[in-house]
């Protein structure tokens, strides 16, 4: 365990995390993590983020060590798509029992990587710990160590008990096994100028291909794919490859910094949902090769596919225009928050509603995805019904999320399109951006929706449950503005930062009695934005308008 | 008679076997207003969550202690605390079902003291009805969750009736087993009203998970049996018992309310239904109404119809043992041949699955026997696609998880109508088999160049 602790200290101390670069010594020991609250609802466990993370690697025997519930309640759910082998998708467990429990596991689990190896002769072997042999002393370093000797195959550790964290850290984790057992460990056939790798894409639905096409046509070579569609020689052999792209999401951010760190890798960190990030993505991987001694006509190949791709993907957009006229879109996502799917939606002429992004010009981008991110965050706390307004509040035509929303909006008659890791269609790159938009359309205009809104013909108007609902919530609203005590107690309880469950008036009143301006002083008073930092800028929003209007002080401090 | 053999492997591959603690929790969202806890890490819910999201396409309630590697050192009872006040103060369930699970079992969590405890500190949630279940991950399986689940549900919210001498003949307790879905109770409280008799369903996921659009938003289950209604079930003349795993559950109603109860262990064929519709034809003093006899005679067509397809047939299926033997003894009696057969827990029934061995194992077995003993149809749950496209040969989803295809919750297998729909929905899928890929062709039975592909 101590060499586990030592590495998720080592996560949480990322540098390259930009969220980690503005917070003190001792806040960033606490990590990312958010404080989960018993009786709330459940996130994914660091287990199952370091399988997220690593499952995409298509042809190794992915192993758990655990009792049934954390392979058995769970495996094959994943939407990554595989280009060779099927090997991922097959379901390896322990399933421990009472015995391994008393008596230890490693035993077990020893045995089960020889079946595996005997029976499916994988290039490697992936072994997983979860958090009951993770407190009884399973050590699967140990065995794995013992194992690779024996069989002479690599097999892997990846320590990533579930109750250590949330699936974000489980992310990293698994990142940190790559670079300590895989990464380096073989020598790849031969190299070329032209050799990237992608970091942190899952090929969910399929959509690394998407892109692929393009970069295959520019001679530029996915030299290991970390993890969607990857092989594990290829992982082995990553640390040749000239320069590399992260994509968006700071899954493995770690392993991206790392291997700049010992390998002299350049990478970047870029996306590939919505059409100009693709174009921005693309130059940006043209002008890392070019760097690391690409001929320079390169750039100029990669600038015509991206203006080809452009205009077809514009043109397509276009069409749909007329038909979207006055249309609004509730966007809410933590996952595929990238800034310029809200631009394509936007040039596709849909409004965007309900989310804090309005029309933007690009220098907001990076204060929308925050807020956008806030958003999602806010959305996680809320009770079915408190969604249900929402929907109704932002009179949106369409929801885009992902998750736990989903059936709220389409119980709501609301329509609703996936975005989330489940989803069936891939949105990546030109083509998959225009994906989009035609998916956005079929849901809008189904014909279903008119008779499914109908109520039944017994049905009195007022009567529905939907109305009932509103007309309580509205009631609930009318007697908090006939009583301003009620109607103020409730607005300064609103929670701002939800990972430390801080509320509006907490972070008011310490404003107010210690005079605080910055972000940073709300953090040190009140603990607000300590967590995932999402909320940092509404706490700006409150800074600003508390100088603005100066807080009522006396009463407040009266009654101290 | 089947001999029951456990695997050997160190290792499970592809598993047919889910957690008990969801099995527990699965149980506790037939009543209403409830709220599952899993008194574990917080990803032991997630999956449980992501599991039933998927299979019933329904927003699911279930919540977690969230224990962390600290708190699992040092014991939950903290964590089970601010558990219960949360979900009192956020939800305001009429129900809080806990269920352990590895995590909390390894070290040996008192729960059951724990809430004494919260009970005497908390007034608020003094009289607040919680139910615990203890349901190790390391031992048994869904189903096993499932069956003490209901059992506890039992002995803890069922009252002794005041005057046992004056029961409400028309009253009848059903405990269905964790293998019938929402649309099969449904069927079932079709069936007993018609015969005037007042079904209570514990668990009751007819009303909460069959997928209707709700009358409120609650963030706790929709539909399902009141606690108050549960409290009555005393009172009832009968318990109707459905797959042996409601056997300690019935038995757990006779010892503390003296209800009589009769175990019907399937409902899936023709002499099962007719057996059961008899029964509720004499507890209810009533003929058997004319919409059944109709039904018994389709039922009786579509065998009649579909046995040139089913029979012969040579069956593997994996399932848990009571959708197991309710499924391959109707396939058995449609002449079909159970070659291979897989569970995940130990039931009295399984040596009575008509074939000569049942396995304790995974899908990795059911695929091998499959293939050893050229099987040519395949039942087990949405798992079981990897498997069916490696065999190539027709696959019938049943069971839990099926997360690939829509319409879980309402698959029907129970009275003559069920029967007869599963019948047609799998003797169809052995048709177009045949037609996709057994059709004759001029090399079918040429035996010269040793080319001959055998046809069904
Ligand atoms: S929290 Fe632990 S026991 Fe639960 S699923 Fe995750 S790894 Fe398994």
């Amino acid at each position: 365990m101590t060499s586990l602790s030592a590495t998720i200290q080592d996560v949480f101390n990322e540098p390259g995390c930009g969220k980690n670069a503005n917070k003190s010594e001792a806040e960033r020991k606490k990590g990312c993590t958010k404080q989960l609250q018993p009786g709330g609802a459940a996130g994914g466990c660091a287990f199952d983020g370091a399988k997220i993370a690593l499952q995409p690697l298509t042809d190794v025997a992915h192993l758990v060590h655990g009792p049934i519930a954390c392979e058995g309640n769970s495996w094959d759910n994943r939407g990554a798509r595989s280009s060779g082998s099927n090997l991922w998708r097959t379901g390896f467990t322990t399933d421990i029992n009472e015995t391994d429990v008393v008596f230890g596991g490693e035993k077990r689990l020893f045995k089960a990587i020889r079946e595996i190896i005997e029976k499916y002769d994988p290039p490697a072997v992936f072994v997983y710990q979860t958090c009951v042999p993770a407190m009884t002393g399973d050590d699967i370093n140990a065995v794995c160590k013992a194992a690779k000797e024996k069989f002479g195959k690599p097999v892997i550790p990846v320590n990533s008990p579930g109750f250590v964290g949330p699936k974000n850290l489980g992310n990293k984790l698994a990142g940190e096994a790559l670079l300590e057992h895989v990464i380096g460990t073989e020598e790849p056939e031969y190299t070329t100028p032209y050799d990237l790798n992608i970091i942190g894409e899952y090929n969910l639905a399929g959509e690394l291909w998407q892109v692929k096409p393009l970069l295959d046509e520019l001679g530029i070579r996915i030299f290991a794919s970390i993890s969607g569609d990857g092989r594990y020689k290829d992982v082995a052999s990553s640390h040749r490859a000239k320069a590399a792209m992260m994509v968006c999401s700071k899954a493995m951010i770690n392993v991206a910094r790392k291997m700049e760190e010992r390998y002299g890798i350049p990478f970047f960190e870029g996306s590939f949902y919505g059409i100009e990030d693709s174009s921005d993505s693309l130059r940006e991987i043209a002008r890392l090769l070019i760097e690391r001694g690409a001929p320079a006509e390169l750039m100029d190949r990669t600038e015509a596919v991206i203006a080809r791709e452009e205009a077809k993907a514009w043109a397509a957009i276009a069409k749909y225009k007329p038909r979207f006229k006055g249309k609004k879109v509730l966007l809410i996502t933590g996952g595929v928050k990238s800034w310029s799917v809200v631009a394509a939606l936007q040039e596709a002429g849909l409004e965007l509603v309900g989310t804090s992004v309005k029309k933007s010009t690009k220098e907001d981008k990076e204060r929308i995805k925050e807020l956008m991110g806030q958003d999602a965050h806010m959305i996680e706390d809320m009770t079915p019904r408190e969604m249900y307004k929402m929907l109704k509040d932002a009179k949106a035509d369409i929801m885009l999320s992902g998750g736990r929303s989903q059936f709220i909006a389409l119980k709501a008659s609301m329509p609703w399109l996936d975005i989330n890791q489940e989803r069936h269609h891939a949105y990546m790159g030109y083509v998959g951006m225009v994906k989009l938009v035609e998916e956005i359309d079929k849901a809008l205009y189904n014909p279903m929706w008119e008779q499914v809104r109908k109520p039944a013909p017994w049905d009195r108007a007022g009567e529905s449950w939907q109305d009932r609902a509103m007309a309580q919530m509205d009631a609930e609203a009318a007697a908090l503005a006939a009583d301003p005590v009620a109607a103020e107690a409730a607005r300064r309880a609103k929670k701002i930062c939800h990972c430390k469950s801080v509320s509006l008036g907490a972070i008011e009143d310490a404003i107010a009695a210690q005079g605080l301006t910055t972000v940073e002083g709300v953090r040190l008073a009140t603990d607000a934005s300590g967590g995932c930092g999402a909320c940092a800028v509404r706490v700006e929003e409150i800074l600003a308008s508390a100088a603005a209007e100066p807080a009522p002080i006396p009463a407040l401090q009266a009654a101290e | 008679m089947a001999t029951v053999t456990t695997g050997k492997k160190s290792c499970a591959v592809n598993p047919l076997k889910m957690s008990q603690p969801i099995g527990g929790a699965l149980a506790f969202m037939g009543l209403h207003g409830a709220m599952p806890l899993l008194h574990g890490s917080q990803g032991c819910t997630s999956f449980g969550l992501v599991l039933f999201v998927r299979h019933f396409k329904e927003a699911i309630p279930m919540q977690t202690t969230a224990m962390s590697e600290v708190a699992t050192v040092l014991g939950g009872y903290e964590n089970v605390e601010q558990a219960v006040l949360n979900i009192h103060k956020r939800t305001k369930p009429e129900i809080i079902g806990i269920c352990s699970t590895g995590v909390t079992e390894t070290k040996g969590d008192d729960v059951e003291g724990y809430i004494k405890l919260i009970r005497e500190t908390h007034p608020e949630v003094a009289d607040l009805p919680m139910v615990y279940v203890s349901t190790p991950d390391f031992k048994d399986a869904f189903q096993d969750g499932w069956e003490k689940t209901v059992a506890r549900l039992v002995e803890v919210l069922v009252e002794a009736p005041r005057n046992p001498e004056r029961r409400d003949a028309a009253r009848v307790n059903v405990l269905p087993g964790c293998h019938l879905t929402p649309g099969d109770l449904d069927e079932l409280r079709t069936i007993i009203e018609d015969f005037g008799l007042e079904p209570s369903f514990l668990p009751d996921l007819a009303g909460s998970l069959d997928g209707h659009i709700p009358d409120e938003f609650t963030p706790t289950t929709i539909g399902g049996i009141g606690v108050d209604e549960v409290a009555t079930m005393g009172q009832a003349a009968w318990t109707i018992a459905i797959g042996a795993q409601m056997r300690r559950a019935a038995e757990a109603m006779e010892k503390k309310a003296g209800v009589p109860f009769r175990l019907f262990e399937r409902l899936c064929g023709l002499d099962a239904n007719d057996e059961f519709l008899m029964f509720l034809s004499t507890i209810s003093g009533r003929p058997v109404p004319l919409k059944y006899r109709r039904q018994r005679g389709q039922l009786v067509d579509a065998m009649l119809d579909a046995h040139f397809h089913i029979g012969g047939r040579k069956l593997a299926i994996g399932a848990e043992p009571d959708l197991l033997f309710d499924l391959s003894s109707m396939l058995h009696e449609m002449g079909a041949h159970v070659m291979a057969a897989v569970t995940t827990t130990h039931s009295p029934v399984l040596a009575r699955v008509e074939t000569g061995d049942v396995l304790i194992g995974d899908l990795e077995d059911l695929e091998r026997l499959a293939r050893e003993k050229d099987c040519d149809l395949l039942v087990t749950h949405s798992h079981g696609r990897q498997a069916a496209e490696r065999l190539a040969i027709p696959f019938y989803r049943a069971g839990m998880p099926m997360f690939d295809r829509l319409g879980a919750g309402h698959q029907l297998q129970v009275g003559y109508r069920g029967t007869r729909d599963t019948i047609f929905t799998i003797a169809n899928l052995l048709i177009a088999d045949h037609e996709d890929n057994h059709d004759a062709t001029p090399d079918t039975w040429r035996t010269d160049g040793g080319h001959a592909a055998a046809v069904h």
